[in-house]
């Protein structure tokens, strides 16, 4: 069995199903509008700002805003690629047509990830581009120092949370269990560690903390975090790892139910 | 053919499936017969390995599942569950599982059509009866033209016309020489289509035979006899040294001796016969007898767990 068959295969699994496409536009729909109107808001904010942040004012940043609910639709897709297997029961099916399971695994991320990969730098690009165009003379450009980095970190940091969910979801295999784990720790417990001073450095390290540091230009002038924009983003790699390889060998001992 | 070699199938302290050992051969139809429970769709996800056996292990034309290459096109099956994304078409459905083996898009379409499901073809899955659906099932056990079939439970949800088109299907496939593998909790479904049987009972072998050996075996054979002159047949009978039960209704059973030989007697009496006629106990008899043996034996035996009353074995077939 070749594995280009199954990638194949996958892709026509991920084509025909209407999950995809909706969770898909959410995540860029939601990013770059969000995006939009908090660059805008902040241009207005711009004047009545007192030095010190005005100093600490990263434009590429705030373009950036919308990614942390337009995440949350990038988490839906990952989980439901995965999970839609076990809730169906197609996974039977799909694992009598490809028993050797870490093909299966490895074609089904691949080809999700790919995908989540050219969704993702595009909804980076388009986002950083019209939330500078609401920045008005605020804006930063492309040429600047560190902005490209962030912009395609950006498109990886969203490429990131959508394997680190398909790796939960091959770990819990339930669609609902997997979002009732994930939302909540990416938009509300993720946000409380890392905003409550006790918990902070522990905060820092958790994958959509230390992996957003990429998406920063300007340093913030109080800032004491320990790794720098690819530091943090190989932070959220090891989590993204972890939670596949995790699915990996769950999937391999496990019966197929 | 399909080889099983000690398989078994612990799940905690509970045995699903106990030490079965048998073969299933091509050019026939082999039933796997046993009441709900008794451990059959278990045995068909191990043999696809989906399930990990605890000890034992399958061959599937004397390799191992997860070593094939190209698993659908040696070995399709149809599994109880229905198993299909209910947004995707049943056309993309087929593509998908086609594509993972290097099987050509044309033969969806063919499998479409040898199932009837052409005209639905691009239909969301959600729409489907549970018989479109046990029809999707089969044209993906299909798809891979397998030189072994399996199908669990093929029968349910299908309408009187379907349940004969599976019948053909399945006995023409094993007519070019496939291996088919069937299971039911219907001994009447199997008396109809199988020439093998295999029968289970609490995930142990209770028998490995031919159909009409099965028959043979755990079927009592009698005759019937109906006459007017009942009392003058009865002092014959017992004259001849022959021993003959009252049914409910009138007539006499009697075992262990030819129609002939009672036809005969009668006439040397000249007495008149209304209906001499040799009998066959049903197929689902001699299965309730087996399977229930199964449970005295475990009751007899058991060190742990009670086995369930024996009436329960019964009515887990007789629903269906």
């Amino acid at each position: 069995m070749a594995a280009t068959q199954v990638v194949r295969s996958e892709w026509t699994k991920i084509r025909s199903v209407a999950s995809t496409v909706w969770t898909l536009s959410l995540a860029v729909v939601v990013t770059i509008a969000l995006g939009m109107l908090i660059s805008a808001l902040s241009k207005n904010e711009f004047e009545t700002m007192s030095a010190r942040d005005r100093l600490s004012f990263d434009p590429t940043f705030i373009s950036f805003a919308g990614m942390s609910l337009g995440q949350l639709a990038m988490i839906v897709f990952g989980v439901l690629v995965v999970s839609n297997e076990y809730s169906t029961g197609m996974i039977r099916a799909s694992l009598a047509a490809v028993p050797r399971r870490g093909t299966f695994l490895l074609s089904k991320l691949a080809v999700a990830t790919a995908l989540a990969l050219v969704v993702s730098m595009a909804t980076s690009f388009a986002t950083f581009f019209l939330g500078q165009a609401m920045l008005g003379e605020h804006k930063a450009s492309l040429g600047d120092d560190g902005v490209l980095r962030a912009v395609i970190g950006g498109g990886l940091y969203m490429t990131l949370i959508a394997l680190f969910s398909m790796g939960v979801a091959a770990m819990l295999r339930s669609p609902m269990l997997s979002l009732g784990i994930l939302m909540p720790f990416f938009f509300l417990i993720s946000n409380i560690l890392g905003n409550v001073d006790a918990t902070k450095k522990v905060g820092q390290f958790l994958p959509d903390q230390a992996g957003s540091r990429i998406m920063q230009v300007v340093t913030p002038l109080d800032d004491d975090t320990p790794y720098g924009p690819w530091g943090g983003l190989g932070i959220m790699a090891l989590w993204v790892i972890a939670a596949v390889v995790g699915g990996y060998v769950l999937l391999k001992r496990r019966d197929a139910q | 053919m399909i080889e099983l070699e000690g398989l078994t199938k612990r799940y905690g302290e509970k045995v699903a499936v106990k030490d079965l050992t048998f073969t299933v051969r091509p050019g026939i139809i082999t039933g796997f017969l046993g009441p709900n429970g008794a451990g059959k769709s278990t045995t068909m996800r191990m043999i696809l390995g989906l399930d990990h056996p605890t000890a034992g292990d399958v061959r599937i034309d004397g390799t191992r599942y997860d070593r094939l290459k190209d698993p659908l096109t040696c070995i399709g099956a149809l599994l109880e569950a229905k198993g299909v994304h209910p947004g995707r078409s049943a056309y993309n459905h087929l593509l998908c599982l086609a594509q993972s083996n290097g099987i050509p898009r044309q033969r969806v379409h063919e499998v479409l059509d040898t199932v009837g499901l052409t005209a639905v073809a691009r239909k969301k899955a959600k729409g489907f009866s549970l018989g479109m659906g046990q029809r999707l099932g089969i044209a993906a056990a299909l798809l891979g033209d397998p030189r072994i079939l399996m199908f669990d439970e093929p029968v349910n949800g299908l309408d009187p016309e379907g349940i004969h088109w599976i019948r053909t299907l399945m006995k023409s496939l094993a007519a070019q020489g496939r291996t088919v593998f069937v299971s039911s909790h219907l001994m009447s479904e199997m008396a109809l289509t199988a020439d093998h049987l295999v029968v289970i009972g609490q995930g142990r072998l209770l028998a490995d035979t031919s159909m009409a050996e099965f028959i043979e075996r755990n079927s009592r054979s009698y005759v019937r006899v109906r006459s007017p002159q009942r009392e003058r047949l009865l002092d014959a009978l017992r004259q001849a040294g022959v021993t003959a039960v009252e049914s409910g209704d009138g007539a006499l059973e009697v075992d262990g001796s030819k129609a002939e030989y009672i036809g005969e007697l009668a006439a040397r009496q000249q007495l008149v016969l209304h209906e001499l006629s040799p009998q066959q106990a049903s197929l689902e008899e001699a299965f309730m007898r087996l399977t229930a043996e199964s449970v005295e034996y475990h009751a007899h035996t058991g060190t742990g767990t009670p086995a369930p009353p024996r009436q329960q074995w019964g009515e887990s077939w007789k629903k269906g």
